[in-house]
């Protein structure tokens, strides 16, 4: 396969990965936080 | 409701995988540009998921000035961001596509630019909502939410203009579309669009939680302090 | 009960003579204007023939540049004395309050402008092909389109962190268009070719987003 052609495809796919896992990392940062509130 | 997002998930998953089967074996190859064409079946579709997005931007925008509902600032702020995550990738995308067609990596054509503008113009947006202080930043993001919307006509007129007084390469090509390529095409963009869809939502939903926790520290210090104060 | 023209006429007097008080104003817009034009000047060499071609959009840039520091100023002065606040409980339209500060900024901008576009037609030996007279209007509808909205995000950006980068931040990407037709109009003007629809842009332009600045400005003083 053209190698631009998978550059493109991956660099779509890791755009969209990276800024799940900003998701992700933000939610389970968040879980934390209503841990600590429910236990004060 | 709860399972509606998994089962979503997956049956975004298998459409977004059978749309890259059509665009990388079913399509058929382009005359002039050969097999590298095929990265039109993401960057198209991904330009009009980016701008389906702004005019949700936009109209949540109108939505919460007229009528001050917090869902509204937040769909504002989700199409945004996402957004902005899809103007990216096209702006990623281009770039990688003209590099074998033309042999220049930027090339200041109609339809670059004009996304290039649009996607400063939205990142304006999110560094405003981010640094904003936040009683007023829905107001002020609803604000220049509507600046920026105004703005697009002026954009793509005014590069337009400028191209046909100094012309350019267009990008992606013009002239019509085998329709063999035009139905790849279709289903990338249903693929993209129902994906666009469940990052929304997740996001919506970390934002709702998010601003519940808040509120909840807020409560909490509230308690603590007047408590202090018998 | 003071009009509305009223209350925009006082402020902007009362703007005008604050700054007319500090004689050091004038001297050090003098200054400013030939600093810049002086650094343009090395940076963009004038004597190249390349240099004389985009002579257009030095000058805009130049005046960009000379923009952004007249309205971060000017409501530099009203959060010390947290004026603001008494501007938002008086019974005095916000739009006489924005107009007036764009007024202000318009006046303070084009001065400017006049004190730096004969040092950049000296050194850049700038000669305009079609009429020069067009000029005056691209100069005006260009200068207006960046401080009325200008004007509109400095206000927007008083309550947010670094106040003084969030205003060309927030105003340079809503420009491009404007920015796009104020230097092709200008270039259209000094190589003799017609500016007539970049002078069009910019006119639309002027009042779609002027409209937009007083439809939303109350909105904005008032957002908490």
């Amino acid at each position: 396969m053209n190698r631009y052609l998978l550059a493109a495809y991956a660099a779509t796919w890791i755009i969209h990965i990276a800024y799940l896992s900003t998701l992700v990392s933000r939610y389970t940062k968040l879980k934390r936080e209503i841990d600590e509130l429910k236990k004060s | 409701m709860k399972l509606a997002f998994p089962i979503l998930g997956v049956l975004t998953a298998i459409l977004l995988s059978y749309a890259l089967y059509m665009a990388l074996v079913v399509a058929p190859t382009e005359q002039t540009m050969g097999d590298v064409q095929r990265i039109f079946y993401y960057h198209v579709p991904s330009a009009w998921t980016a701008f389906i997005l702004f005019t949700i931007n936009f109209v949540a925008s109108i939505v919460y000035l007229v009528r001050r509902k917090p869902a509204a600032d937040i769909v504002a702020l989700v199409s945004a961001e996402v957004g902005v995550v899809f103007c990216t990738i096209v702006l990623v995308t281009g770039p990688i596509w003209a590099r074998p067609v033309w042999g220049i990596w930027w090339t200041w054509d109609m339809r670059l630019t004009s996304t290039l503008v649009l996607w400063l113009i939205y990142v304006s947006y999110l560094v405003l909502r981010r640094f904003s202080a936040s009683g007023e930043t829905p107001v002020l993001a609803a604000a220049l939410a509507i600046f920026g919307a105004l703005c697009v006509p002026f954009v793509y007129f005014s590069i337009w203009f400028f191209r046909t007084q100094h012309p350019q390469p267009v990008m992606g090509g013009g002239g019509s579309i085998d329709p063999r390529m035009l139905h790849v095409l279709l289903i990338n963009w249903l693929a993209f669009s129902c994906f666009a869809f469940l990052v929304c939502w997740s996001r919506y939903r970390l934002e709702k939680v998010q601003r519940d926790v808040e509120q909840a520290h807020a409560m909490a210090s509230l308690g603590q302090s007047s408590r202090s104060t018998r | 009960m003071p009009t509305p023209a009223g209350v925009t006429r006082a402020t902007l007097l009362k703007d005008l003579r604050l700054e007319w008080r500090s004689k050091d104003a004038i001297n050090s817009m003098l200054f400013f204007s030939l600093l810049v034009v002086v650094v343009f000047s090395f940076s963009f060499d004038p004597t190249a023939e390349e240099s004389r071609r985009i002579a257009g959009g030095l000058i805009w840039v130049a005046f960009l540049f000379a923009a952004v520091v007249a309205l971060n100023q000017t409501w530099a002065r009203e959060i010390r004395n947290q004026v603001l606040d008494a501007y938002r409980v008086s019974p005095a339209p916000a739009n006489s309050l924005f107009l007036a500060k764009a007024f202000g900024n318009f006046l303070f901008v084009t001065i400017l402008e006049a004190l730096m576009t004969p040092l950049f037609i000296a050194f850049y030996q700038l000669r305009a092909v079609g009429p020069a007279w067009q000029l005056l209007i691209v100069a005006a509808l260009g200068t207006w389109a960046l401080v009325v909205n200008g004007t509109f995000f400095a206000a927007m950006s008083l309550r947010t962190r670094s106040r003084e980068i969030m205003l060309p931040l927030l105003l340079f990407p809503i420009s491009i268009p404007a920015i796009l037709g104020m230097v092709q109009a200008t270039t259209a003007i000094l190589t003799g070719e017609g500016a007539r629809v970049w002078i069009a842009l910019l006119l639309s332009y002027d009042l779609v987003f002027t409209t937009a600045c007083l439809l939303l400005f109350e909105m904005v003083l008032n957002a908490e």
